[in-house]
């Protein structure tokens, strides 16, 4: 209880900024940009579409760094760091890939296209589903963190290949037209950084808060072996 | 050095050893990727067997033949309580790795050479040209290299046989792409060079995962 505490006071100051930012990005968003000519309307969606998919990758070098730690190092902290991060990509993963057919229905003309970014997206994420499972699978707690942890190294090793080999593979193949925006002009840059800043922001808070939960999940867990093995010997 | 080698070729001869015994897996397997290559082409009509959808074919009976037998590797050591006694071998653990990758690599090359010329016969190919064999070489290094290192994992988890391709086919993939695009043009009759780019990525994830997993291996085999 002591570290929740703790925790929500020092986040509180984090949540305060969180908080001014998120709804500067929704004023920018919604009210300030102008609408962008061709695209129309649902062009908005690219300023949450564009850092969702930036923290999902922020999310997963994050996987990546904290299982080469925990493999080195075998401290649980690192799989909860890991873990935890993992869970978050997951989720902003899944948004990137629900929120980009939404704008390319109307813009491009189609739900999905086999584009370079899309495929190695989802592929991505079905690489990250394998190291969630893999944990709950495992049959038991350390062979869960140590066997997810060699899978966000080899996953996080493969995303260059696997993009390697998609922008080879999408260019030899026709595809629709996609009309590529020639640069951002000012207010629109202005508002892609604000969303940008308030989605890592978004990240950052979620995160402590998941392994500060994992942390104290860990330590019921750890406190009830405790109280189980005095019942033994008592 | 020399001496892990002769190490790995001794647990590369054991697996050889007991696949010349029983025939379980090559018998299994190369009977498996023949009943894919069937099941596929009844969604195909006759005018569709061009060079590309072919080598599509071809690939998916591979990828998915692969898949059944990198999973035997490790199954059929666990099954048997071998897994027990080749961790107790005095030899480093990423030898034990690539002793049972060089296995899989043999007995799927050894299936892919029964199949291929079946395979051109089959989707009625004009041509056996010979990149389809560098390519097959190039594809089933990557298959085992990764894949060794994931049946390992899954052998011990629930659900191991969905653990497998799940974790596998992800990581695979540019492979998958690599070798699907290359026996297309190859198929096709392009020339070597029209290829190169193609059996480049299959190299530098050979080259990648064939030096990061001997490394994590441990952290799998590890009781």
């Amino acid at each position: 209880m002591q570290i929740l505490k703790q925790n929500i006071l020092s986040t509180s100051a984090l949540f305060a900024l969180l908080f001014v930012t998120m709804t500067a990005a929704l004023f920018l968003v919604f009210v300030y940009v102008p609408t962008e000519a061709t695209m129309g309307i649902v062009q908005r969606i690219f300023y949450f579409h564009v850092p969702l998919a930036w923290v999902a990758f922020i999310a997963f070098g994050i996987v990546f760094l904290g299982s080469i730690l925990y493999l080195r190092s075998s401290n649980r902290k690192w799989d909860r760091l890991a873990h935890s991060s993992a869970e978050i990509g997951m989720v902003f993963t899944t948004l990137v890939l629900i929120t980009g057919p939404i704008w390319a229905k109307p813009v491009w003309g189609v739900w999905w296209t086999w584009d370079a970014r899309l495929t190695t997206t989802f592929l991505l994420w079905f690489v990250y589903l394998g190291y969630l499972l893999v944990s709950s699978f495992a049959s038991d707690e350390s062979q869960g963190a140590r066997y997810s942890a060699v899978i966000g190294i080899i996953g996080f090793l493969d995303v260059p290949i696997v993009a390697l080999a998609i922008v080879l593979w999408s260019t030899q193949h026709p595809e629709p037209v996609m009309s590529e925006s020639g640069g951002l002009t000012g207010s629109m840059l202005l508002t892609l950084m604000v969303s940008l800043a308030a989605f890592t922001l978004l990240f950052a808070y979620l995160l402590i808060h998941r392994v500060s939960l994992a942390t104290a999940a860990d330590e019921v867990r750890r406190l009830r072996q405790f109280a189980d093995e005095r019942d033994y010997d008592g | 050095m020399k001496e892990s080698a002769g190490k790995v070729l001794a647990l590369t001869w054991k697996d050889i050893l007991s696949e010349m015994r029983t025939k379980e897996i090559i018998t299994s397997i190369a009977a498996f990727a023949l009943l894919v290559i069937v099941v596929v082409s009844l969604a195909l009509d006759p005018s569709e067997r061009t060079s590309a959808v072919a080598a599509g074919v071809l690939w998916i009976a591979f990828t998915f033949a692969g898949v059944l037998g990198l999973g035997r590797s490790f199954v059929m050591e666990k099954d048997k309580g071998c897994l027990q006694g080749l961790m107790l071998c005095p030899v480093d653990r990423a030898v034990i790795y690539f002793g049972k990758m060089l296995s899989t690599v043999i007995f799927m090359l050894v299936v892919e050479a029964i199949i291929l010329p079946v395979f051109v016969i089959l989707l009625d190919q004009p041509r056996f040209p010979p990149q389809l064999v560098l390519i097959a070489v190039l594809a089933t290094v990557g298959f085992a290299a990764v894949g060794t290192l994931f049946s390992a994992l899954s052998v011990n988890t629930k659900a191991r046989e969905v653990m497998l391709p799940l974790l596998f086919l992800p990581v695979a993939s540019p492979v998958i792409i690599a070798a699907i695009e290359a026996s297309s043009l190859a198929l096709a009759g392009e020339p070597w060079s029209e290829i190169v780019s193609w059996l480049g990525v299959m190299v530098a994830f050979d080259v990648i995962f064939l030096a990061v997993s001997p490394l994590v291996f441990e952290f799998v085999l590890e009781e």
